[in-house]
């Protein structure tokens, strides 16, 4: 029965997962991508889910996906459309079929396209039969009922059968790219290992699953994606929140801080928590809050008593805690602010993605409260911003705001596994005990930083609080020139900050026709679609941001060399306007999303090419 | 001196000296704040641990500059707060001894949430809980304790709202500790203040404090010299419940409540009185001895309940302790090198 099926070489490409919610996508997802990342593919996954844990069966509300881009060249982003659309029911295939590749591939369980599943989708005829799919590549698989088919020699309920669909269209996958089931073997027999029967269905469901794949006409030829080029080193695939974990217990480690996190569960920041509590051996303390208000005032206690402190949220809770921030900001307490951002406001979409807090990082509080605001650029790299958040507020003793998003917090990438030695030395300004001349606000002249001094040091007593305070002494005062002092003071500390901080690199020639602009989690798309102009010969340069509050010090002059430049950012223009107030002397073009969807590099080329036409 | 398993007590004999700041004291003349500093300059030197291990923490209200008027590590934080910034240095560093001043607006309404879930959780603290039914700061608005009627500047009509009573809130989240004293008892605050510190959990202490300015005798049906001795039941662990300027009425159960009885009538003698056990786990009865108030009852004052439960802190320490001695992951290089990793 099985045919030869010949082999098609891709640089690249992106597989789609998408099924009801409980059809188990996230973790198919998942193993497909870490088998790829094991035979040396680089990638990037992003995981795609509703808001409600289980929306009623087999509707469009309830479909949750999982997007794997994976190549043999360097990936940056999850990707734009998928190559390969796997639809578990009509609802998934209906709500995800726009973002298919046209010609793409579709591998369905047409098992599950009866009348009532068709209807509830949506459909007015079923999809597979009328036609209507004749542009696309379509494998209809009874997948369900083959899966049951498959388990017959084994003694298991229905329903844990059924469950098992997942790996046989994990099987599938894994012949249609010339895979390794040996991984997912190996991961079913340690997850079930109490459970040998269930162990033995999902193992089988695979298997079938792949001998499915061989025997099928549907499937003429398979794919193959080659090992990536990728620097020597140990690797791992990690999302953007356990590397924001990581870096943190990173910095910790290396200051002598002990670890402190007071946080409130809220998508998409709650993995950091959760990944944090896992963690007492290295001694971090977790304490899940009774609200946002009290994760970060528990954080700011902790600071106050010696530790590395830490809150981590999401945009509604990022707001609830403004007071407190600037409670940290005028007591110049070390405290690094995670908000890991979604659509907003109010609740808005919580599981999408976007960047519309910045100007809430800036200056979403009350009085003159200045705090450093830098932002991750994708998953891997939330491990080095996460470190280098909590050094810069420990060593300038302010609080760090640090944006990652719901983009980069949940997609994954490789991530080369440092030496924690390798990173940069953390040295707080730490009080000595006795030493008689301390005030708790004396200041290093170069920084502006005031030392820290905590409960239970010897002969180091003193008081501080949210009133305003005499410079030094730290005594209570309403004298209005002290007051106008100390904002100062306190802003000049911030601004400080830029001499301890990198230089903003430009990617591509540092003088051209057009400067792409951006900050935080839209890195890999910019990144593509700028590259993808400088390939055609453009001369379009990208200046991506990872410190906004300071801005390095080089912003401006990057900016002179350029004939046009355009900001792009996933929200209405909060980036740019903040440029327009800061660096005024340039003209700014703008290019905004609002959807809670990443860019899409075509959309980005689009608009690069426009501008560059516009005379 | 107290002996703490975590705090370390002073090598060096302490006096009230060692704890009086040097700045200006700026509550009004007259305020019941100043005896309660003057009950926590007694007792800290008392107490005995060693004087850098103090920490007030306070939120916002008349209450909350208590941090800089003591010379002790002080946290003045905003308003309604003090709870959770106290719960994270106690967490921080458990040697520490974590006190917070704060008042019935600071940590029953804008607080609110705070005080139920630091009680609930048992942390290790100290709460001064200064209640003088009104807001003293922004000069009198009524307060969750505000006697339902009375008339305050946001309640020209007498107010409508049922206020809290602080212990039935506090064992209704299931508080181990809690005292109630009056602010013109320097001693039995000292002495509750003293019992505070050596309960291990979240102790509250309510202070019936008076606001001179704006609920000047608000607790005068209890503190007024003409009622005090008729109004106050003093409990001592051990000992019958016992008041009166005769010492000659009791407090007995009766059905399913707590019910005023006089000695020598109707066959009532001391041994028919309810004997006070501050370390029932069960707080039924300090529940009811917590509610009772004049016209019908006495206050009850001295420590209520004095329950040993575990606390979260000491929790902490215990899960900390266990994951360092039982897990692979020692190092962050261990941890970034656990589960699946691969050459390339």
């Amino acid at each position: 029965m099985a045919q030869k099926k010949n082999i098609v070489e891709l640089e690249d490409v992106v597989v789609k997962f998408v099924g009801d919610s409980g059809d188990g996508m996230q973790l198919t997802g998942t193993l497909f991508s870490d088998a790829a990342a094991i035979a040396g593919n680089d990638l990037a996954t992003f995981p795609d889910f509703p808001a409600e844990i289980r929306a009623p069966q087999n509707t469009i509300a309830g479909v949750s996906g999982f997007q794997v881009h994976l190549g043999q060249r360097k990936i940056l982003t999850s990707g734009d459309l998928c190559d390969v659309l796997v639809a578990m029911n009509p609802a998934s295939l209906r709500s995800n079929l726009k973002w298919a590749k046209p010609g793409a591939t579709l591998i369905v369980d047409s098992a599950t396209f009866e009348e009532k599943g068709i209807e509830k989708a949506g459909y007015q005829t079923n999809p597979l039969e009328d036609g209507s799919l004749n542009g696309y590549s379509l494998i209809k698989a009874p997948i369900s009922l083959l899966t049951m088919e498959s388990l017959r020699h084994l003694e298991i309920d229905k329903r844990s059968a059924e469950r098992t669909k997942n790996m046989f269209v994990l099987g599938i996958l894994y012949f249609l790219f010339n895979r390794d089931m040996e991984v997912t073997l190996e991961f079913i027999e340690k997850k079930f290992k109490s459970k040998p029967l269930i162990k033995e269905a999902n193992q089988a469901a695979l298997k079938a699953g792949f001998n499915y794949g061989e025997t099928i006409e549907a499937i003429k030829s398979t794919f193959r994606v080659g090992p990536a080029k990728m620097e020597k080193g140990l690797y791992r695939n990690i999302t953007g929140n356990i590397a924001t974990a990581w870096g943190l217990l990173a910095a910790a480690e290396n200051s002598g801080r002990p670890l402190f996190l007071g946080s409130y569960p809220i998508t998409p920041a709650t993995e950091i928590l959760m990944e944090l509590s896992k963690h007492k051996s290295l001694g971090a303390k977790v304490f899940q809050a009774e609200d946002e208000i009290a994760g970060i005032c528990s954080a700011i206690g902790a600071s106050f008593a010696g530790s590395l402190a830490i809150t981590t949220t999401s945009g509604p809770g990022f707001s609830l805690k403004s007071e407190a921030i600037g409670l940290a900001v005028i007591t110049e307490l070390p405290l690094v602010i995670v908000n890991v951002q979604r659509a907003g406001p109010s609740t808005g979409l919580p599981t999408k993605s976007e960047q519309s807090d910045l100007m809430q990082a800036l200056f979403g509080r009350n009085g003159e409260c200045p705090a450093i605001v830098m932002a991750a650029s994708s998953p891997a790299n939330c491990f080095y911003y996460a470190y280098e958040a909590a050094k810069l507020s420990l060593e300038h003793m302010t609080p760090v705001i640090l944006l990652t998003d719901g983009y980069i917090g949940f997609g994954s990438e490789l991530f080369k596994i440092p030496d924690t030695k390798d990173l940069p030395a953390i040295k707080p300004p730490i009080a000595t005990p006795n030493d008689t001349s301390f005030k708790p606000y004396r200041r290093d002249e170069k920084t502006l930083v005031r030392q820290w001094a905590h409960p239970g040091m010897e002969g180091l007593r003193h008081r501080i609080g949210g009133l305003e305070k005499t410079n030094i002494d730290g005594n209570v005062s309403t004298d209005p020139l002290n007051h106008q002092l100390m904002v100062n003071i306190r802003a000049e500390k911030v601004n400080r900050v830029a001499d301890y901080i990198p230089l903003q690199e430009v990617m591509g020639e540092d003088s051209g026709d057009l400067l792409v602009v951006g900050w935080g989690g839209t890195e890999g798309a910019l990144v593509s679609a700028v590259t993808h102009m400088q390939q055609e010969g453009k001369k379009v340069s990208l200046a991506h941001f990872n410190h906004i509050m300071p801005l390095p010090k080089n912003t401006a002059e990057i900016f002179s060399r350029f004939k046009k430049i355009l900001v792009c950012e996933l929200n209405m223009g909060q980036f740019v306007n903040y440029l327009r107030m800061t660096i005024p002397e340039y003209r700014y073009h703008q290019f905004n999303k609002v959807q809670g969807l990443p860019f899409h590099v075509q959309e980005l080329t689009d608009a690069f090419n426009n501008l560059l036409e516009e005379k | 001196m107290l002996e703490n398993k975590r705090i370390q007590t002073s090598s060096v004999e302490l006096t009230k000296e060692d704890f009086v700041s040097d700045q200006m004291v700026k509550w009004c003349p007259g305020c019941g704040a100043h005896a309660i500093l003057a009950a926590v300059e007694n007792v800290f030197p008392r107490i005995g641990y060693r004087k850098e291990n103090f920490t007030f923490i306070s939120g916002i209200g008349c209450s909350s500059r208590f941090p800089y008027y003591v010379n002790t590590y002080g946290f003045h934080g905003i308003h309604g707060r003090a709870n959770p910034i106290a719960s994270g240095v106690k967490i921080a560093n458990p040697d520490l001894s974590v006190w917070i001043a704060t008042g019935d607006g600071d940590s029953m309404a804008i607080g609110g949430n705070h005080l139920i879930h630091i009680v609930r959780r048992n942390i290790d603290v100290n709460i001064l809980l200064f209640n003088n039914q009104i807001y003293g700061l922004t000069k009198g608005q009524y307060s969750p304790t505000t006697p339902m009627g009375q008339i305050t500047k946001t309640s020209p009509q007498g107010t409508i709202e049922h206020p809290f009573i602080t212990a039935g809130l506090i064992m209704g989240a299931q508080g181990t500790f809690f005292a109630r004293a009056t602010d013109n008892n320097v001693k039995l605050m000292s002495e509750v203040m003293y019992e505070a510190a050596k309960h291990d959990g979240t102790s509250v202490v309510e202070i019936l404090q008076n606001c001179v300015i704006f609920a000047d005798k608000t607790h005068g049906a209890i503190t007024d010299r003409e009622h005090r001795e008729e109004r106050q039941l003093f409990l001592k662990h051990g000992e019958p419940m016992i008041f009166g300027k005769n010492k000659d009425k009791g407090i007995v159960l009766k059905g399913t409540g707590l019910a005023v009885v006089k000695i020598g009538e109707d066959g009532i003698t001391e041994n028919d009185l309810l004997v006070h056990d501050q370390y029932s786990k069960d707080p039924a009865i300090h529940r009811m001895l917590g509610r009772m108030m004049p016209p019908d009852f006495p206050v009850a004052l001295g420590v209520i309940r004095s329950a040993p439960f575990a606390t979260y802190d000491d929790l902490v320490e215990e899960q900390i302790e266990y994951a360092k001695a039982n897990s692979k992951i020692q190092t962050v290089n261990d941890l970034l090198r656990s589960g699946d990793t691969w050459e390339i």
